[in-house]
């Protein structure tokens, strides 16, 4: 099980093949990630297991190093150079990751530790002022479970309640059934940018629309959709907008809560302690501008600062041309596996990013994991943190494979390979 | 992959495949179910355990991966039959065998056909797996601790 890092020779470079300079080239891009150049069993490492978490490139580690090695002092604390410049390079972390999403300003940017983090800062920060007993909250059937259990904790305290909006056997929305979910006591409707399960791009421009025109906010899980493409939060519409540093090349333990100025204005502290205040007596205490309100404490400076390289890093390539490259690779994808017999796709939804799941008739996609592992192919098996969605389907688990852009085409040949060998123990 | 075909030996894939004692039982006196979340493996053990504290009749129902099906099913033969006191100390040399390096095993004959879960060791992310029929099995006998005490 053990994993050794092996520095493989690159691809040959200038052959006759290779792509023109500037044209995108996954296996050129692969050469900065060093964990890409390991191998697992013997085997050189395929990784298609991205939306759990990416890898990282040679510029945000080395943007961590940088930081330790040569700016590390407390923000917005010391009078100091040194801890002059560390704020700078945090502020600008939050510049980068506000243009990212097109967010109109940085302020409105709460650096938190990711996806889940941001959702229950809404949940516990904006939930009790804005949903009582008797009110409602939409989520839909897809969602993970970091997007459910903070609205069931707020539902409980408050004594709210949660209307589920159901998706079809192809892993879509029904948003025919939206209109009849929508009540009076609609608060919130908080729903995924891209499921991580099934891999379905949902329309949340259409979806945000059909809220406002009831005056319900909505929030935008942005885990799986800010590392596979471009991102308009103002074109979106929404009012809230999550997602987390890891999944993107960042640093674990980095991620972003977005909010509309003035709803974040308007929101209570999330935690109480150092830079979040503005003075503090025994007897009161008054907050700090947003988004510092938010911070409580010394934060994750050098995550925030590596999560800047990382944006730095996919901009460089364009987002764009990550959408574009990883859509072919999924048609690659999924052309592939449903070549191979005994072989069932779990949600075949028409706009898809990234995630390709799929189940094998007597095998059990935990099996399938151990055998393909084996193989050198790393992939995810279980419920995906979205035990509704199994259930939607009647199954335990999936077997599911998510791509990133530095995964080609020999990736998943390598993977197809794999799942020959489950068929052959399994035969 | 030859750790691999150690994991997936022919005995293992065998009672994956039909599962011996896969049924409800619907007169059992004990009952308990087993998940482990990981992998989504959830299966239900059913036991009838008569007056003299032996496991007259023993059964599971759910889906699992290979190794905690194949590990249920051999469990269920292997048990029946066998005293309630006896449980305990053959889940421990179960879990020692699973868990801990071959030398340190001196009574892993004392298992039988189990035996052939001795490449689990190697994989310890399958440990839960293989012994997640056990803990079920373990937490039915204690639901209900008067006819019968594994102590």
């Amino acid at each position: 099980m053990s994993t050794s890092i092996s520095k493989r020779p690159r691809r040959a470079g200038r052959s006759a093949a290779a792509p023109p300079p500037g044209a995108f080239n996954p296996a050129a891009l692969r050469a900065d990630f060093p964990l890409l150049q390991t191998t697992v069993h013997g085997q050189p490492l395929v990784y298609l297991d991205n939306a759990a978490t990416s890898q990282k490139p040679q510029a945000v580690l080395a943007a961590l190093l940088r930081y330790y090695s040569n700016l590390n002092a407390n923000i917005h604390r010391g009078i100091y150079q040194l801890s002059a410049a560390a704020t700078a390079a945090y502020e600008n972390a939050r510049e980068k990751a506000a243009q990212f999403i097109q967010a109109p300003s940085a302020r409105e940017i709460v650096f938190v530790r990711g996806s889940t983090e941001a959702i229950n800062l809404v949940a516990a920060s904006w939930g009790p002022a804005h949903v009582q007993a008797g009110d409602e909250i939409i989520l839909s059937e897809m969602e993970h479970h970091s997007n459910i259990v903070p609205w069931q904790l707020l539902s409980q305290r408050t004594g709210s309640r949660l209307r589920v909006l159901p998706i079809t056997d192809a892993g879509e929305l029904r948003l025919d059934e939206l209109e009849n979910l929508f009540t009076p006591r609609t608060r919130l409707l908080a729903i995924t940018h891209i499921s991580n399960a099934l891999g379905t791009v949902n329309p949340v421009k259409q979806i945000v629309s059909l809220a406002h025109a009831r005056g319900v906010p909505v929030l935008v899980d942005g885990a799986q959709s800010a590392p596979h493409l471009p991102v308009n939060v103002r074109d979106i519409d929404c009012d809230f907008f999550v997602f987390s540093g890891h999944k993107m090349c960042g640093p674990t333990g980095i991620g972003v809560l977005w909010a509309r100025g003035e709803i974040l204005q308007a929101m209570e502290p999330y935690q109480g302690g150092g830079d979040m205040i503005s003075s503090v007596t025994f007897e009161k205490s008054t907050w700090n501008e947003t988004p510092h309100k938010f911070e409580a404490g010394t934060p994750n400076i050098a995550g925030a600062i590596g999560l800047g390289a990382a944006i730095d890093y996919l901009t460089g390539i364009g987002m764009e041309q990550i959408e574009r490259y990883e859509h072919e690779l999924l048609a690659y994808t999924r052309e592939k596996l449903s070549a191979i017999g005994s072989l069932r796709l779990i949600g075949t939804a028409k706009d898809r990013a990234a995630v390709l799941s799929f189940v094998m008739d007597g095998v059990h996609p935990h099996d399938i994991g151990a055998i393909v592992d084996g193989e050198g192919v790393a992939i995810r098996t279980g419920h995906h943190c979205c035990q509704p969605v199994m259930d939607h389907f009647h199954i335990p688990a999936t077997a599911r494979v998510s791509l990133a852009f530095y995964n080609t085409r020999q990736d998943i040949d390598r993977l197809a390979a794999a799942i020959e060998k489950v068929k052959e123990v399994f035969a | 992959m030859s750790d691999l075909r150690e994991l997936y030996q022919q005995t293992i894939l065998d009672h994956t495949r039909k599962p011996r004692n896969f049924r409800q039982m619907p007169d059992a006196n004990r009952a308990a179910d087993g998940h482990n979340p990981l992998c989504g493996d959830k299966l239900k053990l059913f036991l009838k355990i008569d007056d003299q504290g032996v496991i007259a009749d023993i059964s599971f129902v759910g889906a699992g991966c290979a190794i905690s099906t194949a590990s249920a099913s051999m469990m269920t033969e292997f048990l029946r039959g066998r005293r309630v006191v006896e449980v305990a100390g053959l889940f421990e040399k179960f879990h020692d065998m699973v868990t801990r390096p071959l030398e340190a095993q001196p009574e892993a004959a004392a298992l039988g056909k189990l035996a052939v879960f001795a490449g689990v060791r190697e994989f310890p992310v399958r440990v839960k797996c293989a012994t997640l029929p056990w803990h079920t099995l373990q937490a039915a006998i204690k639901k209900d601790q008067a006819p019968v005490s594994t102590e």
